[in-house]
């Protein structure tokens, strides 16, 4: 034992020093805000009353930290905040840097408008289960993988949200929604054994768990197979966690059995943490394997886009469509992280070729302020960036828009949906809006960043990846326009099958929403305004996006917020 | 299980567990114990409580719903985080003070709330699981 003085004089060596300012609890503020608000929540439990009351300021005030730590982000560069005032690498780490700040700020906003249709479509029932503190506790977690710069606090994220989320998955406790979380759990308990044995071995290669000080020691380290063998094992972790092709089974097994707000909140989110982690780590922590893994991508890519849209193409059921649709965002994301391929020889003809069609083509500014210096890896990961947070938003909005409408059909069978366009024309005109966002038509916000991949894939000498992202495109249209032929345009089939033939329990469809379109429109019309202003002034969020995939690709800002800035 | 003999041994066997459970957690700070090993021995001796007198006797015994419990202690650990921001430390830095009661040196510290915190998570979530339990058994 040391003596006391020795022991102080350590732990003072140890500890950072200096006070900080207020603005800098913006790190951890969105984490903190999720678990105060869930556990006040859970402790009114009862009081289903005022849930709604409580729980709508509370993501209010979480969409405000978010953007607040956003607006800093983009002010002053990546932040961290280190855990007790322990010093890095040792202490654990909150860095937040461009790609973090803009998840997490989606993630609020969707949070937010799913919160407010959940207030009208949650029966009371539902709510004194527990809603509103399991998505409190799935947000938490959620923005806390967003946040972390510590892989194995990654991990504890990901049990935190997975937990929330496997108690909204069982809301309502109906033996389809049981099945359905089986699958669920077991498959993504596995996918989280992997990840945490693939931690293990990382620490035991590294001896560090900070992702920055891993980036550092990885650039220094010799390639002997291990880190190979760790990149892999992390791609088909993450990969699982995203529903990326050959693992993405579990997806249409259990997305459809929730209620629809809460198969928004997952597909709008919970495969997009494994994107995020996806990056996170294959392309700041391990960039050499992830130049050789490009292949491997790139197929799983193609296929998770095929398999996505010709699994909608497939489906009559508009839920099971839509988690289809999810499949497919996902791989026109691992698309754009395939990109490194020929990195070095492809570098300086895409700047060409892309310069020579920036000038071309002045239609496109929105491509113009990526282009100047960048590589095709960091086309492609912005372009990836992009399509993930429209399509965080666009899936949650599809759902919700689906839940309105299935709620006043009586039914989310095509068989059985249609009149809607005479029901109610506002969701039919949002759900039109959505329907060619997903579809990546322009003007909206999936428009842009497909242009980005498929330019960058031509660019990376993939041509072929490109024409896949094209010919996706093509298939979700026709899946969209089913979508809005059935169920909107043409007259409602017969009085008698949306009534009690309708085959679905009318208490899951029951006309809550009904006493107040106007509210049950209102995060609709949210969304939609992103998607909208995302798709005609996309220039903001593509230099967001484009310095989030610079910040990533090369992590200097991100090193020095954890071993300069922050670490005095 | 109502034997006359647990059933009145059981209701003594609950008070010592609970204080034991108490005295684990607060000596948790420097040597083995801890909130959540304190919050183990707190939720068995419930459940010993519940075997033997009854479901309801606990639930009225508690008097809170044991999630609201499990939730007033995720409530102190973030209320233990957030001590750090009058401080301007960085966030669950550990902040001490040492007040004399009585003429006794008292260390309060925010890691003693964490820890209090967890042993509230521990013995809320693992009783509501216990009783639940013992519940469907009954019928």
């Amino acid at each position: 034992m040391a003596a006391p003085s020795e022991t102080a004089h350590l732990k003072a060596e140890a500890m950072i020093h200096g006070a900080l300012a207020p603005s800098d609890y913006l790190v951890v503020a969105p984490v903190a805000v999720c678990f105060l608000f869930g556990a006040v929540l859970l402790m009114v439990r009862k009081r289903v009353d005022w849930h709604p009351w409580l729980a709508i300021p509370g993501f209010a005030l979480l969409l405000a930290v978010d953007v607040m730590l956003l607006l800093k982000v983009v002010a002053d560069g990546p932040q961290t905040m280190m855990m007790g005032a322990w010093k890095p690498p040792f202490g654990i780490a909150f860095t937040v840097d461009m790609l973090g700040a803009l998840f997490v700020a989606t993630a609020g906003f969707v949070a937010l408008a799913a919160a407010i249709h959940a207030t009208l479509s949650m029966s009371l029932v539902e709510r004194r289960y527990g809603f509103f503190p399991f998505m409190f506790l799935m947000m938490g977690g959620v923005s806390g993988a967003f946040l972390t710069g510590d892989i194995f606090n990654l991990y504890v994220w990901f049990e935190v949200l997975l937990i929330g989320s496997f108690g909204l998955l069982i809301l309502g406790s109906e033996h389809e929604q049981l099945d359905g979380a089986t699958k669920y759990c077991f498959l993504n308990l596995v996918a989280t054994t992997l990840f945490l044995i693939t931690t293990g071995y990382l620490y035991g290669l590294f001896g560090t768990l900070n992702m920055a000080d891993i980036a550092q020691k990885a650039g220094r380290l010799e390639d002997d197979g291990a880190m190979l063998t760790i990149a892999v094992l992390y791609l088909v972790a993450f990969g699982m966690k995203a529903a990326a092709f050959p693992l993405n089974y579990w997806l249409p097994a259990s997305y459809h059995t929730p209620r629809f707000v809460v198969s928004a909140l997952f597909a709008g989110l919970l495969t997009k943490v494994g994107v995020y982690a996806l990056i996170r780590v294959l392309l700041m922590l391990f960039p050499p394997q992830h130049a050789e893994l490009a292949t491997l991508i790139a197929w799983v890519a193609a296929l998770t886009m095929l398999v996505g849209a010709f699994g909608a193409l497939a489906q009559s059921d508009l839920r099971r469509l839509l988690n289809y649709f999810v499949i497919a965002g996902i791989g026109t994301i691992l698309a754009g992280l395939a990109l490194a391929g020929d990195g070095g020889a492809a570098e300086p003809s895409i700047i060409a070729t892309a310069a020579s069609a920036a000038t071309a083509a002045p239609a496109d500014a929105a491509a113009a302020p990526l282009l100047p210096g960048s590589g095709p890896l960091v086309v492609g990961l912005s372009g990836a960036v992009f399509y993930a947070l429209h399509s965080i938003v666009v899936m949650t909005a599809l759902y919700l828009a689906g839940g309105t409408a299935s709620r006043v059909a009586g039914s989310s069978s095509l068989v059985v949906m249609g009149g809607l366009w005479r029901a109610r024309p506002g969701l039919a005109a949002l759900m039109l809006v959505f329907l060619f966002a997903v579809s990546g038509l322009p003007p909206f916000s999936g428009f842009w960043p497909k242009v980005i991949l498929v330019r960058g894939a031509f660019g990376a000498g993939l041509p072929w990846l490109g024409a896949v992202i094209l010919v996706t495109g093509f298939l979700m249209t026709i899946a969209s326009a089913r979508v809005f032929a059935l169920a909107f345009w043409r007259n409602a089939p017969e009085p008698a099958a949306a009534g009690p033939g309708a085959g679905n329990a009318p208490a899951r469809f029951d006309p809550k929403g009904e006493a107040s379109p106007v509210a049950a429109m209102l995060p609709l019309v949210l969304l939609a305004a992103f998607v909208v202003a995302a798709g005609v002034f996309p220039q903001w969020l593509a230099s967001l996006t484009d310095e989030a995939a610079r910040g990533v690709v090369d992590p200097a800002a991100y090193l020095g917020s954890v071993f300069g800035g922050g670490g005095s | 299980m109502r034997t006359i003999i647990f059933r009145f041994t059981a209701p003594y066997l609950t008070a010592l567990m609970v204080l034991f459970s108490i005295f684990v957690l607060l000596r948790g700070h420097n040597d083995p114990g801890g909130g959540f090993i304190g919050g183990l021995i707190a939720a068995s001796a419930f459940a010993i409580y519940g075997i033997a007198c009854g479901v309801a006797a606990v639930r009225r015994a508690l008097y809170f719903h044991p999630m609201a419990i499990s939730a007033a202690g995720l409530l102190f650990a973030v209320v233990a985080g957030l001590l750090s921001i009058p401080a301007g430390t960085g966030f669950m830095t550990g902040l001490w003070i040492f007040p004399h009661v009585f003429g006794t040196e008292l260390a309060l510290s925010t890691p003693m709330l964490f820890d209090i915190g967890v042993y509230l998570v521990v013995v809320g979530g693992i009783s509501s699981i216990a009783l639940a339990l013992e519940e469907r058994e009954s019928d």
